[in-house]
């Protein structure tokens, strides 16, 4: 178990973490979710015990860890670039934390070719990293980390600098390793498809801060603020005004839509509307949705999908859409909006009310 | 194959009569560059060529090649005591000082590299300026300090005086090829267990092997090359090569050959040194910035 209480990290006046509870427990999967600087490197260092917390205490094991060596803790870490020793072959490499344990030569053994054999090395053991492909030197740096059975990995964006298919088959292997291994897992990662994938808990970062810590789906469903739901969105949730009054909604610029099911038994007043870029729709797919005029700026085409960036009102949206469609830019585009899609946050940023679908589900 | 030669050659020809200004341009290229050869390697073909000669020869004629080679010459200086004790004594000071350079500058250009502290760039910048005086600035201070502490005339006393230069460079040296070793090795090393000196020997040390071969290098350039600061701290028991070299003259006049075979022993080891290195020296110069 790993749990840190009040920790918090400044450099030079500069907050990098702010005042941070969180408990980890054994054998659970967790992503560090937040956008670049918002922090997850810096909080997992703190993990590690590369960084020495400003305030507040690290406990691992119920036992304060803070300040002690990092040769001391039993961790393991994997960064973003592929960190390997390039004088020593990928055994060797493998090998070495074992040899700093002063195991024994037949126990290394065994320990190297079957965690080689788990991330598919066993070929390559003779080779030097330098040789290998991206995909091999990082599976080389995982298969260090795991070597030596340590109660916490923290995995640092692992997979950013690979390319996308191995990406694809290193992260369908990353949750079988995670089981096989029974450690903490922490995983930073920018990408909320990945953090959705590899599933366990969430915790989403934005400026410093862990603005929720939960189960994936949960922390996905139920974001508790907007900054939350923003950051738990790729592309990030679009925003609109919101006007309660009475049994009807007012979104934007006067389009109305009922109070009814759940919204109804909400305050009147002012709110802001949240949904994701992917429940704008050309048919409505529902009797109750309504259609927003908006005006088109750029139109992104991947091969199955389209990315519409959009004006409305004051407020810029995005609008993720299957299939391949042909807007020329400055088009007035229709775009249908189920209100049991929609999020409602108070002015402040907390949730007021989720999305009906997320609470049913 | 013979036809092949010939064809090219005639190809060449004609395309030579169709530019002429090209032509001339690769002429004047060619010839600026032999020109530049031959100012660099005629003094050396001189000492070479005077090593094989004898004095009267050196005196009275002017010969491109030994009309009468002899090895005369570095026999003198190979069978006898107090000239080949120079090459020794000189050898001796200069790995004596590459080896304090490096081991010295290697620690120091690692907190350069990955600490910052307070002064931390104008200390950097401080020793480099340590290079910036001449030799002969130091010679007086030394030779007196070395001479009230008893050192003066050991093989370490110019060793020391010599690292007041190279230390200064082996650090600038060694803290541009460490730089560029992410500091995520270290870290990810640290979490393995290794401790920092185990680190530093066993990953860290392998992975700048090459600008230590540099640092090494550029130290041991210097102090062979140096006359001023081993002459003037050295008397009687450690001769060094620069010393034996002014002893030529005698009663008889100067002894042209035997100093022209010792300039040319002079020059061997620090050509070898430079063919072991050469693939590294750019990088060295750039400090191992490139």
């Amino acid at each position: 178990m790993l749990e840190l209480r009040g920790v918090s990290r400044s450099v030079r006046g500069r907050v990098h973490i702010q005042s941070t509870d969180l408990t980890l427990q054994p054998g659970t999967m967790n992503v560090l979710l937040g956008p670049t600087l918002s922090g997850k490197t810096s909080l997992m260092r703190l993990m590690a015990g590369l960084d020495i917390p400003t305030e507040g205490r690290v406990f691992a094991h119920g036992r304060d860890v803070t300040g002690m060596r990092v040769q001391d803790r039993k961790v393991a870490m994997v960064y973003q670039q592929f960190i390997n020793y390039p004088s020593m072959t990928v055994y060797d490499n493998i090998a070495s934390p074992l040899r700093l344990m002063r195991k024994s030569r037949a126990e290394i053994d065994r320990a190297v070719r079957g965690t080689a054999e788990m991330l598919r090395l066993t070929a390559l053991l003779d080779r030097k990293p330098l040789e290998l492909s991206g995909g091999q030197q990082q599976r080389c740096a995982l298969a260090r980390a795991l070597v030596k059975d340590s109660d916490l990995v923290l995995l640092d964006e692992p997979l950013a600098n690979l390319d996308y298919k191995l990406r694809e088959e290193l992260r369908a292997e990353i949750p079988r390793i995670f089981r096989e291994s029974g450690a903490i897992f922490v995983y930073a990662t920018t990408e909320p498809e990945e953090a959705l994938l590899l599933g366990g808990n969430t915790a989403t970062l934005w400026e410093g801060r862990i603005t929720q810590f939960g189960p994936a789906p949960e922390v996905y469903r139920r974001p508790n603020d907007a900054i939350t739901a923003r950051v738990y969105s790729d592309p990030p949730m679009n925003f609109a005004p919101c006007r309660k009054q009475g049994h009807s909604l007012t979104f934007g610029e006067g389009i109305h839509a009922p109070a009814d099911g759940a919204f109804a038994g909400l305050p009147d007043g002012l709110y802001r509307a949240g949904f994701r870029p992917n429940h704008l729709r050309f048919e409505a797919h529902s009797g109750a949705a309504v259609a927003f005029r908006c005006t088109l700026g750029i139109a992104e085409i991947t091969g199955s999908e389209t990315f519409l960036h959009l004006t409305h009102g004051a407020d810029n949206w995005v609008a993720l859409l299957h299939g391949v469609h042909h807007f020329d830019p400055g088009t007035e585009i229709s775009l249908m909006l189920d209100p049991a899609h929609v999020y409602l946050f108070e002015a402040d940023g907390r949730l007021a009310l989720p999305a009906s679908y997320a609470a049913a589900a | 194959m013979t036809d092949i030669p010939a064809t090219a050659a005639a190809g060449r020809a004609s395309r030579a009569g169709g530019t002429d200004m090209a032509g001339l341009r690769r002429l004047v290229s060619y010839a600026v560059l032999i020109g530049y050869l031959l100012f660099l390697l005629v003094p050396i073909y001189w000492l070479v060529n005077m090593s094989f000669k004898g004095n009267l020869e050196i005196l009275n004629t002017m010969t491109l090649l030994p009309a009468d080679p002899t090895l005369a010459n570095y026999a003198r200086i190979l069978g006898d005591p107090t000239w080949y004790m120079g090459y020794v004594n000189s050898l001796i000071y200069v790995v004596m000082n590459t080896v304090i350079s490096v081991t010295v500058a290697l620690p120091a250009a690692y907190a350069f590299s990955r600490y910052s502290f307070i002064g931390d760039k104008h200390l950097f910048f401080w020793l480099l300026t340590n290079r910036m005086a001449p030799p002969a600035v130091f010679a007086l201070p030394f030779f007196q300090l070395y001479s009230s502490i008893g050192l003066f005339d050991t093989h370490i006393a110019v060793a020391l005086a010599h690292c007041l230069f190279n230390v200064p460079l082996a650090v600038w040296i060694l803290e541009g090829f460490m730089r560029g070793v992410p500091k995520e090795i270290d870290e990810t090393a640290y979490i393995d267990g290794y401790s920092w000196g185990r680190f530093f020997v066993r990953i860290f040390m392998p992975l700048i092997s090459s600008g230590i071969g540099v640092a090494a290098f550029f130290c041991f350039m210097f102090s062979w090359v140096d006359l001023l600061l081993s002459r003037t701290l050295t008397s009687v028991e450690v001769k060094t090569i620069g010393v034996a070299m002014t002893r030529t003259s005698s009663a008889t006049g100067l002894d042209y050959g035997t100093l022209a075979a010792a300039g040319v022993l002079t020059i061997v080891p620090g050509a070898l040194v430079i063919w072991f290195v050469r693939n590294y020296i750019a990088k060295g110069f750039a400090l191992g910035r490139v």
